[in-house]
């Protein structure tokens, strides 16, 4: 089984890796968004660390939006979907593949944004990075977990760029609620102990929407 | 049940859906006592919170049908959660209008990002969600079957919501909306508006579900007409 | 053996299949006529396992009856739509398949499955950079990969010029003459005739003709189709 996870990551990997479509919007995007803050949070540029953590998860969000949007559309070209969907596969290891390569485009795309961020805001940040990372690791599992599912959902309605972000959003909520307090935590304040409450919350997210996903990917991709 | 019991029935409900509100707007208005600190306007409370928790079974029927959806596709059971979804959303959009109506003379604020209020907006979009993703599919299976999936997925977060909201508050105080509890001698007063809201919420899901029945039936039997030519 | 049973598909209103009932025999090579919209595809698409039945049921007898979704490794679904990825070679297409059905073929395999369509040299291609005759001889050997017993094709001869449509005519005859069950959509009346044991022609969503390819000649079947067809254009 790990086999054929592997299998479908790898192919929408190397497809990516091939094109960079997605990952070139995504990062282009996630950058403009930061651009777009600078200007918005002009009033408080003074404390303008501390709306950082708002301001990278709304930036990894849309920008992360932009790629999920993408996910089947290698697959519809070619109906290459029904050529998946003919292999005696478990359709939990098509979303578990296909959510893998979702969140790997996201972690590239939140690292160029990250540093892009340091350079923008003039944060110095050293032994910050390892926490910063564990966040983003499983802010965004859990943010992929659930965007896969729903981006299938929205694949085959006829507004899907549209209908994405309006259901996405919502369901994802806790984990950018989180997500935001966590980073919070760690660049503003010293008592990473606090850390517990909101890494917990996003773990649990993403272990239970992972799990309801797989088993409910296949009554999404049946027509 | 036959259509003239089903008709009857509706009577029943709708007359005592009728006696029952004239008598929780006399409980909410003039029976119970007026609040110390607020006064009059607390008693927007009674309804208030009716709405939130008839609004919370809502969607718990909603659960329940996406689920048995899935399980038997039934076309009845999607009749059910379309119901209970659109009355969900109805009953939290009086929560949410409510809200501001109290906040507004009591905080001067229209809007507090209280635990309740915030978690009853989260939800409202989620189940708005769900009408969206209804709302664009387009092929009747397909899409019985992929909202019943996106049900399941909002009732799940739900309570993920509301626990993320409520530490977030915790971190991040502000003055709180809702006082706490209730004084026993308000209880009567709200225990009546509560089982009034419930007997709203079953009369209004009767009267969706056979509208939406019918509607389906009579789709069905165009496409008979069309097979017989 | 495919049973079909009392099938019907709706969209919506839109009724695409109707009580349609037609058993398949082992081994039997069936073409399928029809005009556009008619309910080919439908039944193709029910048959494969990518949509079910607004109604009716379906049994594949691969070792014991089974619905279409649990008989998925025993099928092979081809139609106009190739199911290739542009952007890999087509050794990593089918290197991809291979995978995910469990079949242990090298690299030097896959090559010479991609030879065998007439496609040597190109292996290490782009699948976008080959031409649409090209797409459709490599969606062959990816549809029929882990050699199916049943075959469904969906009008498979679009977009092939006259090499790709004799090599397919070719590859079919052979699977044919190993005991695949084949059931392929085609508009083609001659190749279909020629191909098939058995003619079947869909019409609004049901059977309109079934017969023996035996049973007639290849003028009588245009003639009878023709007729078919304009008197259902002329009623509808």
């Amino acid at each position: 089984m790990p086999a054929k996870v592997w299998t479908i990551f790898r192919k929408d990997l190397l497809i990516e890796l091939r094109t960079k479509d997605s990952l070139n919007a995504m990062i282009f995007f996630g950058i403009v968004v930061l651009v777009i803050f600078n200007f918005a949070l002009e009033a408080i540029r003074e404390s303008i660390r501390a709306a950082v953590p708002g301001v990278l998860w709304v930036s990894f969000a849309f920008s992360g939006t932009l790629g999920l949007n993408r996910m089947f559309a290698a697959e519809k070209e070619n109906s290459c979907l029904q050529g998946l969907l003919m292999v005696p596969v478990d359709r939990g290891i098509i979303y578990l593949g296909k959510m893998i390569a979702a969140c790997v485009f996201m972690l590239l795309t939140e690292a160029v944004i990250f540093v892009f961020s340091l350079i923008f805001f003039n944060l110095t940040v050293w032994r910050e990075i390892p926490y910063v990372v564990l966040v983003c690791l499983v802010g965004t599992l859990g943010f992929t977990a659930v965007g896969a599912l729903l981006s299938a959902i929205a694949a085959n309605t006829k507004m899907r760029e549209v209908l994405l972000p309006l259901i996405l959003f919502p369901v994802v909520l806790p984990i950018l609620v989180n997500a935001v307090e966590a980073t919070a935590i760690i660049l503003n304040t010293v008592d990473y102990r606090q850390l517990k409450l909101p890494l917990t919350i996003m773990t649990v997210f993403t272990i239970v929407f992972a799990t309801l996903a797989y088993l409910l990917f296949e009554y999404v991709l049946e027509d | 049940m036959d259509q003239r019991g089903q008709a009857r029935l509706d009577e029943f409900l709708g007359a005592l859906l009728f006696a029952g509100m004239i008598l929780a707007l006399y409980m909410a208005f003039l029976q119970a006592p007026r609040e110390k600190t607020m006064g009059d306007l607390q008693r927007i409370f009674y309804f208030h919170v009716s709405s939130g928790i008839t609004g919370l079974t809502a969607f718990a029927v909603n659960f329940a049908a996406s689920v048995m959806y899935l399980v038997r596709r039934n076309r009845w059971w999607d009749h059910v959660a379309l119901s209970s979804a659109e009355l969900g959303v109805m009953f939290l959009s009086i929560v949410l209008v409510t809200g501001p109506i109290w906040a507004k003379p009591v905080w001067f604020v229209w809007w507090t990002w209280s635990p309740r209020l915030t978690s009853s907006l989260v939800l409202w979009m989620l189940y708005v969600a769900y009408l969206l993703v209804r709302n664009y599919v387009l092929d009747p299976d397909r899409r019985a079957l992929v909202s019943a999936v996106f049900g399941i997925v909002a009732f799940v977060d739900a309570p993920i919501v509301w626990f993320s909201i409520r530490w977030w508050r915790d971190i991040h105080p502000a003055p709180m909306l809702e006082t706490g509890g209730l004084s026993p001698s308000m209880r009567p007063a709200f225990y009546t508006c509560w089982a009034v809201f419930q007997i709203l919420f079953i009369y209004l899901m009767r009267r969706r579900f056979f509208l939406e029945a019918s509607r389906q039936e009579m789709e069905w039997l165009q496409r008979r007409a069309d097979m017989g030519s | 053996m495919i049973e079909v049973q009392g099938v019907a598909k709706y969209f919506g209103r839109f009724s695409a299949l109707r009580d349609l009932s037609v058993t398949v025999r082992e081994g039997e090579f069936v073409s399928l006529f029809g005009r556009n919209g008619a309910g080919k595809t439908t039944l193709l698409r029910i048959l494969a396992g990518l949509t079910r039945p607004s109604s009716g049921d379906v049994r594949i007898h691969l070792s014991g009856p089974r619905s279409p979704q649990e008989a998925r490794g025993g099928m092979g679904y081809l139609s106009h739509n190739t199911a290739l990825y542009g952007d890999l070679t087509a050794v990593e297409n089918l290197r991809f398949y291979a995978n995910l059905f469990d079949l242990a073929l090298d690299e030097a395999e896959l090559e010479k499955r991609i030879q065998l369509v007439g496609l040597a040299g190109r292996e290490k291609e782009p699948v976008r950079n080959y031409s649409r005759g090209m797409q459709q001889r490599l969606a062959i050997a990816r549809a029929f990969l882990h050699d199916p017993s049943i075959l469904l094709l969906d009008e498979p001869f679009t977009g092939l010029d006259q090499t790709g449509t004799e090599f397919l005519k070719d590859y079919l005859s052979r699977a044919h003459g190993r005991g695949k069950t084949c059931v392929m959509a085609i508009h083609d009346a001659v190749l279909g005739y020629e191909l098939a044991d058995r003619i079947l022609v869909i019409e609004s969503g049901g059977v309109a003709m079934d017969v023996a390819r035996r049973s007639l000649s290849l003028a009588e079947f245009q003639q009878r189709y023709r007729a078919l067809v304009k008197e259902r254009s002329d009623a509808g």
